[in-house]
């Protein structure tokens, strides 16, 4: 309970700040924006500058700020830097080191991925352990795709910026037909990236302080979000049926398949969608 | 180089393709319509699966344990128009009450 609180004081000044500093770039046409923002290939780039440049294409109707997906995500922030803790303390009692696991936070960037490559590492190899990690991501693929038509800009802004994809920033940024807000997915995935790398290092130097976070009912935190974001999804007999069909998919494919495979598998379900004309 | 700097260099270079494949060989460009309202079902499939998963998923086995106390508890809250921090809070202290008690 305690963790929680300070973000959440935290996010009503924040919801303050973000109604102020709205800017004007949402008056340009989301098409000319994107031809603007696709034509500047030049090599002219400030790495610093590019998970937070302004000046790509947004939906008009509502403009929402990076500062609006930091609001979104801050309910489930403090959990997700508990949850890699205790991914700190597993990869460094599975014998991984201290730099690995820091190292895997801020370049995979994946809860379930990291903690099956870390269960798996020890008794099944580095075949089995890298398979496992890639099943269990291959939903981002489709996912990726989802977020595409929202970001424009140079190559390496689109290939920094599609990193601060997760499950949790992609569901909180989503605009309700399909695709997603840029700025509430970088925001909201750029504090989960810090929550992320910083509770693994807690937990990679901290080890015994963590203890088990199932004890504190993380592991049912992180589905009540995801419920928690379904339920205004769930629009029209299309979407509750692509919602029916994925969850009986994935529960289908449980016993019978490899982690991550029904996960993937349950995307099928999106497919009911052709039926609509 | 060691297993662990190999799973971790191989995973790290994979996950960094797979979220990268649609904004890097698409990026900005609306999708056809047939793919936009394929798409568009993605999130309610997607969500409503990893919520069945990570409630009664067990390795390979579905069980009924103190998350689905949790899951009852945050679909309280959203019967009620409980804001997203309360929802995750609830499911999370009953479920943590529940192992307690248990």
């Amino acid at each position: 309970m305690r963790e929680s609180s300070g973000p959440s004081l935290r996010s009503s000044r924040v919801r303050a700040l973000g109604r102020r500093s709205r800017d004007g770039s949402a008056a340009v046409s989301r098409a000319t924006a994107s031809r603007c923002a696709r034509r500047r290939f030049e090599p002219r780039i400030v790495i610093g500058s590019i998970a937070l440049t302004a000046d790509n294409a947004t939906p008009a109707p509502a403009a929402r700020t990076y500062r609006d997906g930091v609001r979104a995500i801050a309910p489930i922030a403090p959990m997700a830097a508990i949850f890699s803790a205790s991914f700190g303390v597993l990869a460094t009692a599975a014998g991984m080191g201290t730099v690995a696991p820091i190292v895997m936070s801020a370049t995979t960037f994946a809860g379930s991925a990291q903690f099956a490559a870390v269960a798996v590492i020890g008794t099944g190899g580095a075949l089995a352990a890298i398979g496992a990690a890639g099943l269990l991501n291959a939903r981002y693929a489709p996912i990726s795709l989802t977020v595409a038509p929202a970001m424009s800009g140079s190559f390496l802004s689109r290939l920094v910026q599609s990193q601060l994809i997760v499950d949790e920033s992609w569901a909180v940024s989503q605009t309700g037909d399909g695709g997603v807000d840029r700025r509430v997915l970088v925001g909201a995935g750029t504090t989960l990236w810090f929550c992320w790398v910083g509770g693994t290092v807690v937990g990679v130097f901290g080890a015994e302080l963590i203890g088990d976070p199932e004890r504190f009912g993380l592991d049912a935190a992180f589905p009540a979000l995801f419920l928690a974001l379904l339920v205004p999804q769930l629009r029209d007999r299309f979407a509750v049926a692509a919602a029916l069909l994925g969850a009986a998919i994935a529960l289908a494919l449980v016993p019978v398949s490899a982690a991550g495979i029904p996960i993937v598998a349950a995307s099928a379900a999106c497919l009911i969608g052709l039926a609509r004309r | 180089m060691s297993t662990v700097w190999i799973v971790v260099v191989v995973v790290g270079a994979l996950t960094v393709g797979l979220k990268a494949v649609g904004p890097v060989v698409l990026g900005g460009r609306d999708l056809p319509r047939p793919v936009l309202s394929v798409v568009a079902l993605l999130a309610p499939a997607l969500l409503a699966a990893l919520v069945a998963v990570s409630i009664f998923g067990l390795g390979r086995d579905l069980v009924l344990d103190a998350r689905v106390v949790g899951l009852v508890a945050a679909t309280a809250a959203l019967l009620v128009r409980a804001p997203i921090l309360v929802v995750v809070l609830a499911a999370a202290v009953a479920t943590a009450l529940t192992r307690a008690l248990a």
